[in-house]
């Protein structure tokens, strides 16, 4: 079991009030992420929930017990951090068994649990090895390994995979994934990247500024989002965010609409000058100069051949324009 | 640009160094080579010092005037007892400093630091006082106790400094592994801040084994250690230069050759986070 339950939690900094108060349930087996610009209080959430920072009112219910007051080796739950936290002076082995050291468990048992944890993670190898001595992969797999066998309520990542280079960081977002459907733990998993949260999610927070701006399926947010702030966050390329005439027509504030949703046509809709041409080969990003609604980003199909100066029509497509009222909140 | 280093520079840069160092070292080797020298030869002009006969006499008269090994023992209790006694008090208290600092800390840090600035002579009648209410007077035990209250500051400095470059994450992490405070104390910090600690330590063996004031003003014979040792040399009688300078090199031997062995840990500690 691995329910998480945050009822009115609120943190204060001195006389900053970083989160101001907050309701969320996490279901058991869930891989929940929270997503949201740096200083957004998603990594302080996750202190609250591993017991690193105390909450300045409200209550954490772990499986219904009430939490709040526990400390993080009474919480039953196991973290990641961003920069892997290993014990440098300690191999492989002995990180990963430091958490069944402290729990009292026999040498034997321990040792074969470790054992496991390197086979399902490929750190055989490595066990004698120091963290000093290992890549940086090799050292967030060995800082989730530590976290596995220990076989808690849930998983706290905080920002694991951003010290990574970039071809790392998909192959460990998929192992991470293919951990979770293994294990079915409960996962809270804190990020910046919305691609990551997008494809790795059953359950996306976004948060802006201490308060949850809209809780649900990567594909509901994607395609619902309820205020222009989720809408610009989630997606990538951005969401073109038109206010105006334009969106006054629609009867809007601001309209939406995103760069794949946007066909190229012969004549009509909104012209204007492509000032930017990306080829990626699968896809083509423009950065086109309208006549009446300014720069917006359009995502075509790779074999779009067009470049700087190429003048061109654009069309929402029918049915994919999100309508924003003045307040930002969705039509 | 690296810059351009001319042989000339480091010839005159090596030469000034070497001055320097052997102006440090003149005292400690002038007392080495008094003490193999006869007491009337001991204070001629240097040269016919240097040119008279060379013995051990002062030696052998200092082994059977003093009892060497008793005032070594003392010495080696005092200062070893009382690093270790600092250590234990040192190393939480410097962890709740660097890790769960109040909004006081730093002044707490330079209350205890202040400490160091008082002439310890401003508290000598109140503490001679005490120790002698409280039968202290000439024993291992006091002499232990006031040489870890007048290191403490020190060492918790020190140790503060040592632990403020441990990455705090790396103690969540051990807190979220089930660590207790204690186990976080000993499984993960003391031994990544073994360096610091042991640096540390070698400079508290260091200051206490030097420590002359509190050890001359609190013993007589039985805790006496090494510097009061050599203080019974220089007595009102007159001086005899040979024989304190014999009952000098015996005392400074064993502090200098730890000293010698372990000058790499001592330096790589004292310049412990200065570079990153």
């Amino acid at each position: 079991m691995g329910k998480i339950v945050l009822k009115s939690v609120r943190k204060c900094f001195g006389e900053v009030d970083v989160i101001p108060s907050i309701d969320l349930s996490i279901e058991d087996g869930e891989f929940v992420v929270f997503v949201g610009p740096s200083g957004c209080g998603k990594s302080t959430l996750l202190r609250l929930i591993a017991g690193l920072e105390d909450v300045t009112s409200g209550n954490i219910l772990i499986d219904g017990v009430d939490a709040t007051d526990l400390p993080p080796s009474k919480r039953k739950l196991a973290m990641v951090f961003q920069s892997y936290a290993l014990y440098p002076h300690m191999t492989v082995r002995k990180n990963i068994m430091f958490p069944l050291k402290m729990a009292g468990m026999d040498l034997d048992t321990a040792t074969r649990r470790a054992d496991d944890a390197a086979k399902v993670l490929n750190l055989t190898n490595y066990m004698e090895r120091k963290p000093g001595q290992l890549s940086g992969g090799q050292r967030q797999r060995v800082a989730i390994g530590r976290a596995i066998v220990r076989e808690p309520e849930a998983f706290l990542f905080d920002e694991p995979l951003s010290n990574l280079d970039a071809a790392l960081r998909v192959n460990m977002r998929q192992e991470i994934t293919e951990l979770h459907q293994q294990l079915k733990t409960t996962m809270i998993y804190v990020t910046h990247d919305q691609v990551e949260a997008m494809t790795m999610a059953d359950k996306i927070v976004v948060l802006n500024a201490g308060r949850i701006e809209q809780v649900g399926t990567p594909l509901t947010l994607y395609e619902n989002p309820v205020n222009t702030f989720v809408a610009g966050f989630i997606g990538s390329p951005k969401m073109n965010l038109i206010t105006g005439p334009e969106a006054a027509k629609l009867g809007a504030t601001t309209i939406g609409v995103r760069p794949e949703h946007l066909d190229i046509v012969q004549s009509g809709g909104w012209n204007g000058v492509v000032g930017l041409s990306e080829h990626l080969g699968s896809d083509t990003f423009l950065k086109v100069q309208t006549d009446v609604v300014g720069t917006i980003n359009v995502r075509a199909g790779g074999e779009v051949k067009l470049s700087h100066g190429d003048r061109i029509c654009l069309l929402p497509q029918v049915g994919k324009v999100h309508r924003f009222g003045p307040d930002g909140k969705a039509l | 640009m690296a810059r351009k280093v001319t042989n000339t520079r480091k010839a005159v840069v090596t030469v000034i160094a070497w001055g320097i160092g052997l102006l440090i070292f003149f005292p400690i080797l002038w007392t080495i080579l008094m003490s193999f020298h006869a007491e009337g030869d001991a204070i001629k002009n240097p040269l016919d010092m240097l040119m008279s006969p060379w013995s051990f006499d002062s030696y052998a008269e200092v082994q059977t005037r003093s009892n060497y090994a008793l005032h070594f023992m003392n010495s080696v209790v005092i200062s070893v007892g009382s690093t270790i006694l600092a250590l234990i008090i040192a190393i939480p208290a410097a962890w709740a400093m660097a890790f769960v600092p109040g909004p006081k800390t730093k002044d707490l840090l330079m209350w205890m630091l202040s400490t160091k600035m008082m002439p310890a002579v401003g508290v000598l009648i109140p503490m001679y006082l005490g120790f002698k209410n409280m039968g202290l007077l000439d024993t291992r035990t006091g002499l232990v106790a006031v040489m870890t209250l007048i290191n403490l500051p020190i060492v918790v400095w020190m140790l503060y400094t040592y632990f403020k470059e441990i990455p705090v994450e790396i103690l969540e992490a051990a807190r979220m592994d089930g660590a207790s405070l204690r186990s976080e104390i000993i499984y993960v910090l003391t031994p990544m801040a073994v360096p610091g600690i042991a640096s540390t330590m070698l400079l508290n063996v260091i200051l206490a084994w030097n420590e002359a004031f509190w050890t001359l003003q609190l013993t007589t014979h039985d805790a006496a250690p090494l510097t009061q040792f050599i203080a019974s040399y220089s007595s009102p009688e007159g001086l005899f230069y040979a024989k304190l300078s014999a009952a000098s090199t015996m005392a400074i031997a064993p502090i200098l050759i730890l000293g010698w062995f372990s000058q790499k840990q001592l330096v790589r500690g004292l310049t412990f986070g200065a570079v990153k």
